[in-house]
């Protein structure tokens, strides 16, 4: 039956039918929004998040003509009173080159404790040209009641990496997540 | 024609016309809709209006003098929340109730019990929203009401937001079903009601600036509410979608946020478009000057509009690419809005004018909405937006676009087509002074806050530098006067709900074209059950 033929009750039917299906796809879409985001933060590096897997090639060559400054920073995200620091604030590393980095975390309250930490680059664009061989930030790091911790990272810059880029940080922000490894949910901070 | 069949008609009326309380809890009635959208949104208006007073009294002198500064956070955002959601939007809502059936033709909008029942959510909505300040204004603050700006980026509105962000979160999924389901109405109307002969190229302007509103509202209401359901079950669900310390990230928050909010803004600027396209050709006895003009370059705002909005969030650190094509885009948006302010000037332009109230609000809107335009494509320079940012020339720059553009223009709708709902021409005297006050207190209130901006004072805090006291001052002396002002329009709209005033004709403007003039003033309950010929 062609359009004209329908009542203006079944054509408005129609139409209200239609566009409910397009507003409850934009619903999905904000949700597909998730995953193309993390999609797009993988190719291009736009949020300074490094890869969460180990790097197992092994670098091809070290460019000795040039060095690229990083900085570590570490901040203490929710439920940790302890210490959360880098053993080396910055160094300064050829492309290629393999550089041990010692990071130390503490706890000194009484229970055993789950972390996680994140890392982030600035900018965002070295992001993918920095590769981990080791890192504590690909797994949780259980810390047992009183425990001091040295937690070692051990990376190199990829050659490729663009000349503009002699500089950037890599920052560390760890997180209390025993909770929400013990399946609780994360419940709203009281103010 | 015989008796009985006049009685007969008579009672027909009459049976489908119940009164009191229940004609308007029940109705499906697009013009009684529109009213209960209008009465609404000036009442939501006055109400975020009473917010911003405080505000502006709490920043008339440094220090802090009258509300702590966590009230103020809370202020600041539902100022925001309920002028927007609440003022702006229903009442261009209820515009399109009133005047979409009667410009092209159509008896009642296509869905009317799902009319009803999208203006009648929007009460409790905003009563659950007021709800949550009064419980904080009485409660000395605690539960707070919501304080995380009207953008409620996380993790302020997740993993920091008080109590009442979950009164937020479901109020602001009734606003969006709300919108929702009035914009449906709006596109099944328009695609399905036209009376025979009004094509799509034939429709008035404001009918066709709806419809592509409408389309924007369906695919990003619904983005908007994806996001407050993630920020729900990140709070009490367990999962992390804005959650760093869980995998998530509080900047995909902006992202999704922003993907709403910039259609959301030309959500509440192309329903003025159309008024003022309206208006202007009334006033200036000429039609409108490149009608097929105006139709594309609302349509590629709308489509461009969903390829901005990252210039909200410049200094969240983008590649150089990125922030370069969301700048060009963003300032390609000129283009078509030039065209806009070009062909109501151009419409202007050698006409045989005169400056009655709706022309004058017209003209102020044209005047003002361009200056909001030019420092938005200041903002949109990426490097100089790095100083801009969250400061108070923002502040100036979406105050002059939303006050002086959006509702200078939903005033000149009303003082254009209050003569047609009521069956009285507005107050003059009240309208004049109504305008004049507006437009200076609001030049007053808005202007000076773009020098305070470049001069770097950020917005959203209670205090300022006391390099800034002068200027604000001066501000907060605008703030009221504008507040103020806006009680005249209440006498004005109760006069003319009182039908006290100089009787109106049909067609009360002698220069306007339309199907609306055509029945007669006030609108009659029914019209256009017999569709009109459109030649």
């Amino acid at each position: 039956m062609s359009e004209k033929q329908l009542s203006v009750e079944e054509r408005n039917k129609r139409t209200l039918k239609k566009l409910l299906i397009w507003a409850v796809a934009m619903f999905g879409f904000a949700f597909l929004m998730v995953p193309f985001y993390n999609v797009i933060c993988d190719i291009t590096g736009l949020n300074g998040k490094t890869s969460s897997t180990a790097a197992t090639e092994v670098p091809e060559q070290v460019v000795a003509d040039r060095t690229v400054t990083v900085e570590f920073i570490t901040q203490k995200g929710d439920g940790i009173s302890g210490e959360f620091t880098s053993e080396t604030k910055r160094v300064k590393v050829h492309p290629g080159e393999i550089t041990l980095v010692h990071f130390y975390a503490s706890n000194p309250t009484s229970k055993d404790m789950i972390t996680q930490s994140i890392p982030s680059v600035t900018p965002g664009e070295a992001a993918r040209y920095l590769h981990k061989t080791q890192c504590f930030c690909f797994d949780q790091q259980t810390l047992a009641a009183g425990e001091r911790k040295d937690m070692p990272m051990i990376f190199y810059l990829d050659p490729e990496i663009p000349r503009h880029i002699n500089q950037f940080t890599l920052s560390y922000t760890i997180f209390d997540v025993t909770e929400r490894v013990a399946g609780k949910n994360n419940s709203v901070a009281v103010n | 024609m015989s008796t009985a069949a006049a009685t007969h008609d008579d009672h027909h009326d009459h049976h489908h016309a119940p009164t009191g309380l229940k004609r308007w809890l029940f109705s499906t009635n697009h013009k009684d809709i529109g009213t209960l959208y209008l009465w609404f949104s000036f009442a939501m208006f006055l109400a975020g209006g009473f917010m911003a007073m405080v505000i502006r009294a709490e920043l008339l002198e440094p220090g802090m003098q009258f509300v702590d500064p966590e009230f103020f956070n809370q202020m600041t955002t539902v100022h925001g929340l309920i002028m927007v959601f609440g003022a702006v939007m229903p009442a261009t809502v209820g515009l399109a109730n009133w005047m979409i059936p009667l410009m092209i033709g159509a008896p009642d909008m296509a869905l009317p019990r799902m009319n009803n029942w999208s203006f009648w959510i929007l009460p409790f909505a905003f009563t659950i929203l007021i709800g949550s300040v009064l419980m904080s204004a009485f409660g000395d603050g605690n539960p707070s009401a919501p304080n995380f700006g009207w953008t409620f980026y996380a993790p302020l509105s997740t993993k920091y937001g008080p109590d009442s962000t979950d009164l937020f979160i479901l109020s602001v999924h009734m606003m969006g079903i709300s919108s929702i389901m009035g914009a449906i109405n709006v596109v099944v109307t328009v695609f399905n009601m036209r009376a025979p002969g009004m094509t799509l190229m034939k429709m008035p302007l404001f009918v066709w600036t709806w419809l592509i509103t409408a389309f924007l509202l369906i695919a990003v209401i619904p983005v908007l509410a994806g996001a407050v359901t993630m920020m729900l079950t990140d709070r009490h669900f367990g999962t992390s979608f804005f959650d760093a310390a869980g995998g998530g990230d509080p900047v995909l928050f902006q992202h999704v946020f922003w993907f709403f909010g910039h259609p959301e803004v030309y959500i509440m600027i192309l329903p003025s478009f159309g008024i003022v396209s309206a208006i202007i050709p009334a006033f200036a006895r000429k039609p409108l000057f490149g009608y097929a003009s105006m139709v594309y370059a609302t349509a590629s705002i709308a489509l461009l509009s969903f390829v901005v909005w990252a210039h909200h969030m410049f200094t969240v650190g983008m590649p150089l690419a990125g922030t370069l094509f969301f700048m060009y885009m963003t300032m390609l948006i000129s283009v078509p809005t030039g065209v806009k302010v070009f062909n109501w000037v151009a419409t202007m332009w050698r006409g045989s004018m005169s400056f009655e109230l709706p022309m004058k609000w017209a003209i102020a809107f044209v005047v003002l909405f361009t200056c909001g335009g030019l420092s938005g494509l200041m903002l949109a320079i990426t490097p100089v937006d790095f100083q801009y940012h969250d400061t108070y020339f923002v502040v100036a720059h979406f105050h002059y676009v939303l006050v002086t553009g959006a509702i200078f223009s939903i005033f000149a709708a009303a003082y254009y087509w209050l003569p047609k709902w009521s069956g009285v021409m507005p107050n003059k005297t009240l309208g004049e002074l109504h305008f004049w006050n507006s437009l200076i207190s609001a030049n007053l209130l808005f202007f000076p806050m773009h020098f305070v901006g470049l001069a770097g004072m950020p917005r959203r805090y209670a205090d300022y530098a006391l390099q800034f006291a002068d200027y604000n001052f001066w501000i907060s002396i605008g703030g009221f006067w504008f507040g103020l002002s806006q009680l005249l329009f209440l006498a004005v709209a109760v006069l003319c709900a009182m039908k006290k005033g100089e009787k109106a004709a049909a067609k009360p403007w002698d220069g306007a074209e339309g199907l609306e003039w055509e029945v007669p003033s006030p609108a009659p309950f029914h019209t256009y059950d017999t569709p009109p010929v459109v030649k």
